[in-house]
């Protein structure tokens, strides 16, 4: 189906493919691998939906080095074990030439030491809580300092912010997450009221509530994920809490579009988000993005933060292999500093010598559908810095 | 730990706190009554009580939406509907799958154990290709998300007021229904001597298919009524259960009685540690403490005494 006018400029299998990897004259074939069963599936669907449209896209438009992507997709099943065996398949047996996947720290921890045994190449979607650098992973998300920083600064600059109140689920993001925040505020001279953590799935927050009110922070700065979000947020709002008058403010960094469809818009109105990307940005190629992802998947689909990240993993992925000519891993790691992305959804985003992202930081401000509004972005990129100093 | 809070702020602090436990203990009490009633009277201890809430705040959901679209003029009062359509619809499959299953499982206790968990991977599948993997969120009516404004501090959100409505009344209804009727003689006639209660014309397989029908039931309404306060996703139910399992056991498992004492103390308890210590350490310190006592009471807090 290639355009065999295109056929000529093809270069052969010999040329671009030195190490074995599941490239033919025509494909080459690359692995999907994210949770489609288990708790993480909720999160990770949308991840591999973007995936698979990025792909389809790229083969629209020609493929990769005149070859038509194929994709072998695997069930990490919400298990880590599962993730670090099926990416062992994906290297070993079907011989990928990339894998775009993981969603959690675990899943990605889990992987790490099979994908640089095998010399493979992740492109991993999430944001995270950073403290890590390898040279087999592509991270197409945020680092901590990319979220936390922008976020924290806005909040002090444009909201006049002074105390803060840090709350999360109880795991390695989140505590991270807040453990750069709490540097950061005490590296401006202001104040933590107040740091909490609770198990992850649970649904009451009564105490903590209580706690904020008695404290009055002017910010609460939150990490809560998954099913907690809906318990918290609902009854925030039930004990009173108007988040439309900023009297605490409520900036997050885990609840996204995706996450606003199980709470209810109306429980989320006028908290903020410290995010790179926003459904709602209002720029050509994310208004191609969207359209194209609602005709794929349907009208009531929303896009989160993540879900954009992961759509980088492929054009990304490409844009290297078309510069190092080849489909070699150890060339593609040699190309990766400046490799750029002018049609990302978010904007524009460049990969970064630490294999991270420069990329803009947003912080929108949630409606009542459930969207997000734009309300303040960085000047420049950011520039990821995945070991911020004291944390190494 | 009571340093930096002055005496008045400790005042409203107990207060606010006191009040955040006792919605606690109302969603305890919801939680563990269907499950106390199966496992006290029937000895069947049902995996599947989770995901009997989740249908009682799917359906839930779905009546929302029913109310929204059709009669959006009465959407104030849908919650009352819900809850009755979430009893109906739980303790009806309930009893079907007291037919189909359970019964022929009464001989072997243990094995309840395992069917009734695969029928909870059933009805989550079920849930998940159904409502789809993402959560859901139910809407409420306007009235329902203030609070009353008690003190300074003291507010009370009029959704934990309610559930706690819910769970008294429901507490009182079971008591009535257990104590004080007919049908709650005949329960207890079988659960102390079957083939007596059976030789004096009691209909022992229909006094279970009820029973446990009414267990489900009630496990749909505290579905139904946490869709004010939690999340609603094909998994969901597993996050209720650990606790109602702790709640149950923890009172002594025959005993009604003992799972509202048990309610009240574990959520008084957790409440007032959250308050100073971090959420997750006072977790921690309350299951400490019930694995403390029932390792002096293994019966759990008030066992029923029978002649064995």
């Amino acid at each position: 189906m290639l355009a065999t006018s295109a056929q000529a400029a093809v270069p052969s299998t010999d040329e671009v493919n030195t190490t074995g990897l599941a490239v033919t004259d025509d494909t080459v074939t690359v692995g999907i691998l994210h949770s489609i069963t288990g708790t993480m599936a909720i999160s990770e669907i949308g991840s591999v939906q973007a995936e698979k449209l990025a792909i389809e896209q790229i083969n629209a438009s020609g493929g990769v080095l005149g070859r038509e992507i194929k994709y072998v997709q695997e069930d990490g099943a919400s298990d880590w074990p599962t993730f670090a065996e099926k990416s062992r398949k994906l290297l070993r047996q079907d011989d990928v030439a990339a894998i775009f996947g993981a969603w959690t720290s675990a899943s990605r921890k889990a992987i790490l030491p099979v994908i640089e045994q095998y010399n493979g190449m992740l492109y991993y979607p999430t944001f995270y809580e950073g403290l890590e650098q390898s040279p087999n992973v592509i991270y197409t998300g945020q680092e901590a300092t990319q979220q936390i920083l922008a976020g924290i600064d806005w909040a002090v600059k444009e909201k006049g912010a002074k105390t803060f109140y840090l709350l999360g689920s109880d795991y390695i993001w989140p505590r991270t997450s807040n453990k750069i925040a709490r540097k950061h505020i005490d590296k401006l001279g202001l104040k933590v009221v107040g740091e909490e953590y609770y198990p992850l799935g649970h649904t009451q927050f009564n105490s903590v509530i209580n706690k904020i009110k008695l404290k009055k922070p002017d910010v609460i700065f939150a990490s809560v994920v998954g099913g907690s979000n809906v318990a918290f947020y609902k009854q925030m709002k039930a004990a009173g809490v108007d988040f439309t008058e900023e009297d605490p403010l409520l900036l997050t960094i885990s609840v996204t579009e995706d996450e606003i469809r199980g709470i209810g818009g109306e429980n989320v109105e006028g908290i903020y988000a410290s995010m790179k990307y926003f459904q709602s940005l209002d720029n050509p190629n994310n208004q191609e993005f969207v359209k194209a992802f609602k005709e794929a998947y349907g009208d009531d689909m929303v896009i989160g933060d993540v879900t954009q990240a992961a759509y980088l993993g492929p054009w990304l992925w490409k844009a290297a292999v078309e510069k190092a000519g080849s489909f070699d891993i150890d060339k593609i790691r040699e190309v990766f500093a400046g490799i750029e992305f002018k049609k990302a959804p978010e904007g524009y985003v460049r990969i970064h010598e630490n294999h991270h992202l420069w990329s803009k930081t947003r912080i929108g401000r949630a409606q009542t559908d459930g969207q997000y509004q734009v309300v303040y972005e960085t000047d420049e990129l950011m520039e990821p810095d995945p070991f911020p100093e004291g944390y190494q | 730990m009571f340093d930096g809070y002055t005496s008045s702020e400790l005042m409203s602090i107990f207060a606010m706190q006191g009040f955040a436990g006792l919605s606690l203990f109302s969603v305890f009490v919801l939680m563990a009554m269907g499950l106390a009633i199966i496992f006290g009277q029937m000895g069947v201890i049902n995996m599947a009580h989770g995901e009997f809430m989740i249908l009682g705040a799917y359906t839930t959901y779905l009546t929302s939406g029913f109310f929204q679209s059709y009669l959006p003029s009465l959407f104030g009062g849908y919650f009352f509907v819900a809850m009755i359509l979430a009893f109906l619809i739980c303790a009806a499959l309930g009893a079907l799958v007291e037919w189909l299953m359970i019964r022929r499982l009464y001989h072997r206790p243990l094995d309840t154990l395992l069917a009734t968990w695969g029928l909870s991977l059933i009805m989550q599948q079920a849930y998940r290709s159904i409502f789809g993997a993402r959560e859901v969120g139910v809407e409420l009516p306007e009235w329902m998300m203030g609070a009353f404004q008690v003190t300074d501090l003291v507010e009370l959100p009029i959704n934990g007021l309610f559930v706690m409505i819910i769970a008294l009344s429901i507490a009182v209804g079971v008591y009535l229904l257990m104590y004080r009727s007919g049908y709650g003689k005949k329960v207890r006639a079988v659960v102390q001597n079957r083939p007596m209660a059976e030789a004096v014309g009691i209909n022992s397989a229909g006094i279970d298919r009820a029973t446990f029908a009414l267990g489900c039931g009630i496990a749909g309404i505290a579905g139904a009524a946490f869709t004010m306060i939690g999340s609603t996703g094909p998994s969901s139910g597993q996050a209720y259960i650990v606790d109602t399992f702790l709640v149950v056991v923890f009172g002594g498992a025959q005993s009604l009685i003992g799972t509202i004492v048990s309610a009240f103390g574990i959520s008084q308890a957790q409440s007032t540690m959250e308050f100073f210590l971090s959420g997750s350490m006072a977790k921690v310190l309350t299951l400490l403490v019930v694995v403390g006592i029932l390792m002096l009471r293994p019966e759990g807090l008030m066992a029923l005494k029978v002649r064995r």
